[in-house]
């Protein structure tokens, strides 16, 4: 079966699980509301640990910058500070625009070849402009929801939401970044399918968590535009969870916990997965170090002797023709 | 996995560390485990004795701000100023009139979900925050 | 040029358009001849007392691998691991974004999807979610895990010599991950099992014995030096006198044999020559070689991390022997990688060498202070930016220039602007191609990392299409006629390439054209440059 497929059926199913189980009688509401929650909470805190301090307790025993710019040599060469740092504070700079403007992604370009052989490379901002719409919409909606696991709800949750919900046709006011969550996904799915080469690598794994975010997206759309969920009753489910004093509310359609089991889904999911790039990016030994190795000497904590072809082992091999050459000897 | 037990530059990897756990469980600390039940909204005296609204409670409280903003429409565009339920009740459809009518204080009726919610209606930009008081 | 080898647009149109429709999964390996270089002689890999000596054929069913191997491939997987956090995250963090697809220089001239990088990586990558993750032994296709098999084995060793470790793709890749690391460690296992390609094995055996890849003792080390300086006096007038294993030299000079060996980076040895001739003529620079450390480039890095350190150690060894205030690099590529990235933390700390400072113009060199080891390009720019170089430009005005960043000074290092400065010194034309090929984006030569061999000459054509491509271009425009370069691997690499793609350039080193400008005291009238050939307006002249 088409790697899409099967996590495209995966998703519905997790979603059609939830639905059921919550519309047909009130227990299984206590497992998705309450119990999945926790579980989902405490494997994503536990696994992220464990997988970050898997990583730390590899040393990192060489520094093997990629230097994507001038190194800093001699005063009057301008070095290029960001993308090739020398110092921690460079480094600190090239990481920052890093992992919040993604900068090399930026760089991204097309090759293409016309009929005569002649390779040509366009500027391809694409997967840039959707992986950066994808996560900063993401990033936004998370911070929202804020607003549903906070009593009193902080003011700049409530001023991010009046700037993402600047736009008012009808009630209840639209926010935007929903709508920018979906249409990053889509594309990011799209392009996976669409592009051979990159519908060649792509696992099911990789098609997952896209269906599952965008499952998340719609019903969370689905909820607060369409089918309508009590939302008061829902904050006091979340309140619940994140005051451990868990309860349900009675009222709460099948559609917010279909939301809330996709939710747990993918944080599970994440410490095990890929997705865990958001971790690791800070763990990335070609772009946390700064390229002054020749400066300062970097440690190796395993650094260990070898076996070496001594001079002395060489000139014991060479010393009669080294001599007869005229090449300087230790011993005559 | 690992075999390796150390954990190597434990100063960043484990600053790095507690600032993820703080902002993860940002919910749980912010709130110091106090008890946030949904609000109740007080019902006036007169609004318990109407029993029911416009539209059943459950609906509206998922689609009240929907039905104020269709009313809003019908009035100001239409000039229609009537509303019939399925029970074949009329209503004026006018927030300040009719809604606060029965539910006569903002602060106890309005306000608790509103603010419990973090929702902030655009409705009092323009309708007074009292209407019984000062008209 | 081998005969079979498929004409230029031939070689074009074999380009895959697109993946096959079956996964990558499941399209078996074919090694195919023109695209692997030989397997290790097993003497060679015996004389460095390297694992499962044998000898081996690629095309044969059998490798004659030993019983255990899948054991081994284990642990060392697991070793390798606990001890490269590299390794360990871009094992994890892929996203298969394909970013990195049309950046390889091998994808764009093959369309193979297994030179996409991230397929390269992911050749590994299958395994180790198989035999190290939880979700891979859940899920197993499904999250791309599969067993480690005869075939997987053969895939590593095909793709993994089909990559020269030039890092372009990580500069693209989001994350950084960078393919380079995921080659080192993959032929580092393979390296466990015996199974290296020979262009490396021998070399790497020939120079911790004689202290250089090509093998050259030291008498005749010396005798192929004192060939240039007879080359060096007909074209000058000049003798220069170069000093070998000196003890007490302020400076110890190391470059690859590569230069000393064969055209046309004998050329650039001979401007070394005369360079340094000029320095101690004019301001008594001492510079000694060496036949002991008489290799700059590290085969080392293309077999195991343990092998690049034995045979960097030589060149600490050397310099404390002699002691020399500092150490003076050469062009190289991957040399440079090593000394930049790997030497201080593998063979430092070098405490009986003094912080690097030019006699000449009191530079200190503030970046190298703890390696103490200068690229000879920083050392130049410096005396020339002190006005400490009598330089004729014109004499390089035969040349229409456009310089080749090697990937290893460019990505491992940012020596991008050093060069330049250099070139704009000595010539009057130089042309930069462009911006998509040189400076971090540069293409490889598509033969670094131990492929320059001449039975994978297809796969070399293949790779170096990208940066033959540009340098048409360039050729077209301005009508440039040489490609100039800070690497041995490049002069012994790019001459074919260009004689395949645009014959009408050719390859020279950045010191060579030095020399070529230096105006040295004593000198006859300089009628052609070090190759012989007539400069600008002596072509008419009777040079003898």
């Amino acid at each position: 079966m088409k790697n899409y497929l099967l996590s495209l059926i995966a998703v519905i199913v997790l979603a059609l699980i939830a639905y059921v189980g919550a519309e047909a009688a009130t227990w299984p509401q206590y497992v998705f509301g309450i119990i999945i929650p926790y579980l989902a909470m405490t494997i994503f805190i536990m696994g992220t640990i464990r997988k970050i301090l898997g990583w730390a307790r590899s040393p990192v025993p060489f520094r093997i910058p990629s230097t994507c710019g001038q190194q800093k040599s001699l005063p009057w060469i301008k070095q290029s500070k960001i993308d090739n740092p020398f110092t921690f504070f460079g480094v600190i700079v090239r990481m920052v625009l890093e992992v919040f403007l993604f900068r090399s992604l930026f760089r991204n370009t097309k090759c293409k070849m016309s009929k005569g052989g002649k390779i040509f490379f366009d500027l391809e901002k694409w997967l840039w402009v959707g992986a950066i719409v994808f996560h900063w919409s993401f990033l936004v909606v998370l911070l929202r929801h804020l607003r549903f696991f906070t009593n009193p709800v902080p003011g700049c949750i409530q001023f991010l939401e009046q700037v993402d919900g600047f736009i008012q046709i009808g009630l209840p006011g639209i926010f935007l970044s929903g709508f920018a969550l979906v249409a990053g996904a889509v594309f990011l799915l799209v392009r996976r399918i669409v592009i051979p080469q990159v519908r060649y690598i792509s696992l099911a794994s990789d098609y997952f968590p896209l269906f599952l975010i965008i499952g998340i997206a719609l019903t969370g759309i689905l909820m607060r535009y369409f089918t309508k969920v009590d939302i008061v009753g829902a904050k006091e489910i979340l309140m619940g969870l994140v005051t451990f004093h868990p309860s349900i509310s009675a009222n709460i359609n099948g559609i917010f916990y279909v939301h809330l089991f996709l939710v747990s889904i993918l944080l599970v999911y994440i410490p095990f997965s890929k997705l865990m790039h958001m971790g690791g990016i800070f763990f990335s030994p070609t772009r946390n170090l700064a390229n002054n190795s020749r400066a300062v000497r970097h440690i190796n904590p395993w650094n260990y002797p070898v076996k070496v072809h001594t001079y002395d082992e060489y000139e014991d091999d060479y010393r009669e023709k080294m001599i007869e050459a005229g090449l300087p000897v230790e011993k005559e | 996995m690992s075999n390796n037990k150390k954990i190597y530059d434990k100063g960043i990897v484990f600053t790095g560390l507690v600032i993820f756990l703080a902002l993860i469980t940002f919910p749980f600390w912010y709130n110091r485990g106090i008890a946030a039940p949904a609000p109740e909204p007080e019902l006036t005296e007169k609004a318990k004795a109407a029993k029911e609204c416009v539209l059943p409670a459950d609906e509206m409280k998922t689609g009240h701000m929907q039905l104020l903003n269709d009313w809003r429409n019908d009035v100001v565009r239409n000039a229609d100023r009537m509303y019939v339920n399925e029970h074949g009740k009329e209503f004026n459809m006018s927030l300040s009139n009719e809604c606060l009518d029965c539910h006569s204080s903002k602060e106890d009726f309005c306000d608790r979900c509103h603010n419990y919610a973090s929702v902030k209606p655009y409705c009092w930009d323009c309708h007074i925050d009292n209407p019984k008081e000062k008209m | 040029m081998s005969d079979e080898l498929l004409k230029p647009d031939e070689l074009i149109a074999n380009i895959e358009p697109a993946p096959p429709r079956k996964g990558w999964m499941d399209t078996p390996i074919n090694i195919r001849k023109g695209m692997y270089c030989y397997a290790s002689n097993h003497k060679s890999v015996a004389s460095l007392d390297l694992p499962n000596a044998r000898p081996w054929n690629p095309l044969e069913d059998d490798w004659k691998l030993p019983e255990n191997w899948k054991d081994i491939i284990f642990n060392g997987f697991r070793e390798r691991l606990d001890k490269f956090r590299s390794f360990k995250v871009f094992m994890d963090i892929c996203v298969r974004c394909g970013a990195c697809a049309d950046k390889c220089h091998f994808f764009i001239g093959s369309g193979d999807p297994k030179n996409m990088p991230v397929l390269r990586a992911e050749l590994l990558r299958s395994i180790y979610r198989n035999d190290f993750t939880t979700a891979g032994k859940v899920f197993g296709k499904m999250v791309g895990a599969r067993e480690m098999t005869m075939d997987v084995l053969k895939e590593w060793w095909y793709y993994l010599f089909q990559c020269t470790e030039c890092r372009r793709c990580s500069v693209f890749c989001p994350y950084g991950i960078d393919t380079a690391e995921i080659t080192i460690m993959g032929r580092e296992l393979l390296n466990l099992l015996g199974l290296n390609i020979d262009w490396i094995a021998t070399p790497i055996a020939n120079c911790n014995r004689t202290g250089n890849h090509l093998g050259i003792q030291p008498h005749a080390f010396k005798d192929m030096l004192d060939f240039f300086v007879e080359d060096i006096e007909e074209i000058t007038g000049i003798t220069v006198e170069p000093q070998y294993n000196k003890k007490g030299a302020d400076i110890l000079f190391i470059t690859p044999s590569g230069d000393v060996f064969a055209d046309p980076g004998t050329y650039t040895c001979m401007g070394y020559m005369l360079y340094f001739h000029f320095l101690k003529e004019k301001y008594g620079l001492d510079v000694t070689w060496s036949t002991y450390a008489s290799e700059g480039g590290n085969f080392g890095l293309f077999t195991s991390h343990e092998m690049m350190k034995r045979l960097n150690s030589k060149m600490y060894a050397e310099a404390k022997r002699l002691g020399v205030k500092w150490i003076l690099g050469g062009e190289c590529g991957h040399m440079w990688r090593v000394i930049n990235q790997y030497m201080d933390t593998m063979n430092g700390p070098t405490d009986f060498m003094e912080e690097p400072v030019s006699p000449i113009t009191g530079t200190k060199f503030e970046n190298a202070k703890s390696t103490k080891m200068v690229h000879i390009a920083e050392f130049t720019a410096d005396l020339i930016k002190h006005g400490k170089l009598d330089l004729d430009k014109s004499r390089n005005d035969h040349l229409k220039v456009t310089f080749h960043d090697s990937c290893n000074p460019a990505r491992a290092m940012g020596m991008l602007d050093e060069p330049r400065y250099v070139i704009n010194n000595v010539c009057n034309h130089f042309y930069e191609m462009p911006s998509n090929t040189i400076r971090e984006q540069t293409f490889c030569c598509g033969s670094g990392a131990g492929l320059n061999a001449g039975e994978n000459l297809e796969l070399r054509m293949m790779g170096g299409l990208p940066r033959a491509n540009a340098v048409k271009h360039v050729h077209e425009k301005y009508g440039v006629n040489t490609l100039s370069c800070v690497c041995a691997i490049d002069r012994a690499a790019l001459p074919p390439l260009m004689e395949y793609w645009v014959p009408e350039v050719e390859v020279n080193g950045l010191h060579e054209m030095v020399a070529n400008a230096l105006i040295i005291p004593g000198e006859n009238e300089r009628t052609t440059d070090l190759r012989g050939e007539p400069l600008a307006g002596m072509e008419g002249d009777d040079v003898e």
